[in-house]
This record gives C-alpha cells, structure tokens and sequence, in this order.
C-alpha cells in the first residue's frame, strides 16, 4: 500500500508557496516596493495594504515578495556553491584517500568547529557588504559540511563490486568518481542541499539583521527586520511578516528533507 | 605456449599491508606463497579451498586489483573480465542496465550509439534475458538476473578470459543450476576460458576439466577433476571431499524424511 509522504507535500506546499510568490514578486507586486507615501505611513495590515506599510509608507506585503526572492536567490547560490565545491573536494579526498585527505578533512574540522554566520561577519566585514560578497562568504563556508557528507559516500561507494568493475573495464578514475559514483549520491545529496539552504537562509537573515549583508535600495528579509526593530512597538507587523516568512521558508525545507530522509529509509 | 595458454601465472607471492598502529609503518601479512599455474585456452578451470585460503586474493592480482605482489602473471588474451559473488554489489544501482552494459562499449570505442545498443540487445539474449530488460534497473531484477546481465557486462567488449569469483555462490540451488548452464554454454558459443572459483566441489565438479586445491595461501593439489574426486592425495582434499558429501548426504536424508 502506497503510504502517503505527508512531510514531502507539506515542505513542498508551504515553499512552494513562497517560492511563487517571491517569483511572481520579479515580475508584478501590487505596489511598487520602493515607492513611499507619506499619508500611509505605519498604516496597520489593511484591505489596501495586505501586510501594513513601513515607516516611509511602502508596502510591506510588496516589499516581502522581492525581500524574499532575494533572500531565496542568496540561498541558492550559497548552496550551488557549497554543493559543487564540497562534491570536488570530498570526491577526491574520499576517493584517492592518503595524506591529502588527512590534511583537508583536518582543516575541515576546523571550518566546521566555527559556526558559519561567524566566520561569513568576518568575511564580510573584510570584503564589504553587499549581495555578492555575502553569497562567496557564506558559500565557501558551505563547502567543508558538504564535503564531509560527500567524502563518507565515497569512501563507502569507492571499494563496492560495481566500481571495481568498472576499473576492471578500463575506466579512469575521474570517470569512476563522476560518472560511476556521483549518481549514487543523488538522494543524500539533495537531503543535505535542503538543509543547507534553510542554514543559509537563516545566515542571510542574521547577516543582513546585521547590516552587513543586502544594502539598500534592495532588500531582503534579513534587512527588512534590522529595518523594523525600531518600530517594533508602534508598526510590529513590520517586524511579523517577514519573520514569518521566515520561518515558513525554512520550515517547508525542513520538512522536505525530512519527508526525503524518510522516503530513502522506507525504500 | 602462447597459442596453448590463456594464462599463465609463474612464481606468485603476495601480501597485503596490515597497518600496526597510526604512527608506525605498514606490515606485510604474506598471503600467497608460490603459486604457478596455467589456465588453458578454453579451459574452464576450478579453484577450491575453504574460505580465507586465499582464493579471492588471488583472483585479485590476476585482475589488477592488488598490487604488492611479486612474480609474473602472463595473459596471454585481453584484459579479463569479471563476475563477482555478490549480484546486489555488482551492478552500480544508479544506471539502467542498459547503460551498464554500454559500459564496456563506451571505453573501448570505436562503436556508435545505435551500433552499441544492437550489440547489447544481442547480449541480452545470448545470457536469456529479454531485451527492454535494457531499461529496467538493477533494484528491479532478481539476483539470477544480475548475475546474467554481470555476465553480459564481462563478456561485451569481447574478452575471452573470465575470472568468476563464485559466481553461484549467493544463489539458490534451483538458479545455480540454470546460472551454470548458462556458463557452460557461453563457454562453449564464446570459446570462453573461465577460472572459477569456489568454496563448493560438487559445483566445481559439475563444470571443470581440472582443478586447483588451495590451503593456506598454497597450491596443495592439481590435477584432472575426476582423479581428485576419486583418488584425492592430499588429507585436505580429503576433508573437503568429505564435507562436500555430508552435505549431500545430509540433503538425501531430509528429502527422505520429506517424502514420508
């Protein structure tokens, strides 16, 4: 009997949800997001203004949909980053082994000893803020848990029948690491790059919360809450909405890595 | 010798570094001490001992698969090819087995996509398996069918020498047979030389010519099949004789009970 995947539909769902509005926000908002107005200014959630207005009259629920296609794209890349930098460096240390691996899984460790946000502040603040800096910080900081996860596959995979095989055919070794094995590792991969992308969510967020990350005129969740602390009392639906947005992001992806691991463990 | 020959392996020795501690060195645990023989050009050769003997160790230097050996092993055809024990460890999960067998093809070049795909749809049918097995993966195939469609994959690119590392081993008796049947008759179609190798001399004595006894690393016995089995020289010939037709003996008696 075909059991349903309640954790994968309902991951998919609440992101999806998200994703397509941050998508459609690219293209139509129902107020342009930087224009001010001055007579609505702090205005509460309304019929008009769906989440309210902030501090210079703009409207939050516009301002959410382009904060969160920023905060997504951040994301992904972040992910791109850490998932195509941690594959090389964890296929070639797990695969081949040896003093190399010793060396960079030992530095590794130690990348992965820090918390990311921290070491990413570092980065930025000796880069400089700004969108792009923030996604080469946070992605090189992504690569060290990839690679870990990446590194155990090979080391698993690199000594089953079907690899010694395909050596025994003549295969090459970059062939055997990318062709033979990588496929296999499809499945934890991408539970890993729904993890990852929920951790850089919530890196982006801190970042930005910081003022180190997205610099006006754009905006992103992050910078839409370092923005509305200070009117935490008289506008908090300035602050609600895009924590909330937040949290259902990186609660759908939770819950679609979840309902992956679980598919994988039933088989 | 080298029209006789499919292989020849002359004065082997080898070891496997055992590591000590973190710190120090590697050690050598000698695993194969002097083995010399020859495996005849369409010759199905047996190779028997208990397990540990050093029977796969073996299999693995005449693969390639080892390394830290000394003396010489002579092929005398293409590269061997293999079928290994395991039909859930064998096929790589990941790809179609029409992929997998494409494989061999691929690496050797020379062939283009429709000329690949006609060859692997022969091949499927020479080891008795339908041809849009080609799309199915190997998850979806019983381990008879893996171990055909490993048979497939060593057999494609042309090689005529075949190392099978227990082939039967992980199959029950109903499929082993038919498995065997299969070997034998490629063997025949193909002008295959085959090393088989195995753990059980009653399936050994069913497809081999001659047959090699190992112990400990050692050859302790060669020679024709039915003059082993009938007049062995050696005790441990004896022993694996013996236990060979316990265990038959021990099936007689259930299928007795069974029937009454």
């Amino acid at each position: 009997m075909k059991r349903w995947n309640y954790s994968l539909l309902a991951g998919c769902i609440l992101s999806g949800a998200v994703l397509a509005l941050a998508l459609v926000g690219q293209f139509w908002t129902p107020y342009d997001p930087t224009a001010m107005d001055a007579s609505v200014r702090n205005a509460a959630p309304s019929l008009a203004h769906l989440c309210g207005t902030d501090n210079f009259g703009r409207d939050i629920f516009s301002r959410i949909m382009n904060g969160a296609f920023t905060t997504c794209f951040v994301a992904i890349c972040t992910v791109l980053i850490g998932a195509v930098g941690g594959t090389l460096v964890g296929a070639v240390t797990g695969y081949f082994g040896g003093p190399l691996d010793n060396v960079v899984m030992r530095v590794n460790d130690v990348l992965l000893s820090f918390p990311s946000v921290l070491l990413a502040l570092v980065l930025v603040s000796l880069m400089g803020p700004g969108t792009a800096n923030i996604i080469a910080a946070l992605g090189i900081l992504f690569i060290p848990s990839f690679a870990r996860i990446v590194r155990g596959e090979y080391l698993r995979l690199k000594n089953q029948d079907f690899v010694w095989s395909a050596r025994i055919m003549g295969a090459g070794n970059l062939r055997i690491m990318f062709v033979h094995i990588l496929p296999n590792l499809f499945v934890s991969m991408l539970t890993t790059a729904a993890v990852g992308f929920n951790n850089a969510v919530l890196a982006e967020a801190s970042m930005s919360y910081l003022g180190l990350g997205v610099q006006p005129p754009e905006t992103s969740l992050g910078r839409m809450l370092y923005e509305a602390q200070t009117y935490l009392f008289n506008a908090p639906w300035y602050a609600i909405f895009p924590g909330v947005t937040i949290i259902i992001i990186v609660l759908g992806f939770s819950l679609i890595s979840e309902g992956l691991r679980e598919r994988e463990s039933r088989g | 010798m080298g029209e006789e020959y499919a292989l020849e392996v002359r004065n082997l020795n080898a070891w496997y570094g055992v590591r000590q501690s973190p710190f120090g060195g590697k050690a050598r645990k000698h695993v194969l001490h002097d083995i010399s023989f020859h495996i005849g050009r369409q010759e199905i050769l047996g190779l028997v001992g208990e397990s540990g003997c050093g029977k796969s160790t073996l299999c693995k230097v005449i693969l390639g698969m080892l390394n830290t050996y000394e003396g010489e092993v002579i092929h005398y055809t293409k590269r061997p090819q293999v079928v290994f024990q395991d039909p859930f460890g064998s096929l790589n999960p990941a790809k179609k087995v029409g992929w997998i067998l494409e494989e061999p093809l691929r690496l050797a070049g020379g062939m283009d996509k429709e000329a690949r795909r006609r060859r692997v749809e022969e091949m499927l049918e020479a080891v008795g398996l339908p041809a849009e097995f080609r799309n199915r993966r190997p998850q979806e195939l019983s381990g008879g069918q893996r171990q055909r469609v490993s048979i497939a994959a060593a057999l494609i690119a042309g090689s005529k020498l075949i190392i099978a590392d227990e082939p039967v081993s992980a199959l029950d008796v109903t499929v082993q047979a038919q498995i065997l049947d299969l070997l034998l008759r490629l063997q025949k179609e193909f002008g295959l030389s085959i090393l088989f190798i195995s753990h059980d001399l009653n399936v050994v004595y069913q497809v081999c010519e001659r047959v090699l006894v190992m112990k400990k690393g050692r050859i302790v016995e060669q020679g024709d099949i039915d003059d082993i089995y009938d007049h062995p020289q050696e005790a441990y010939t004896k022993e694996l004789l013996d236990a060979a037709l316990d265990f038959e003996n021990d099936e007689a008696e259930i299928s007795d009970t069974v029937r009454l």
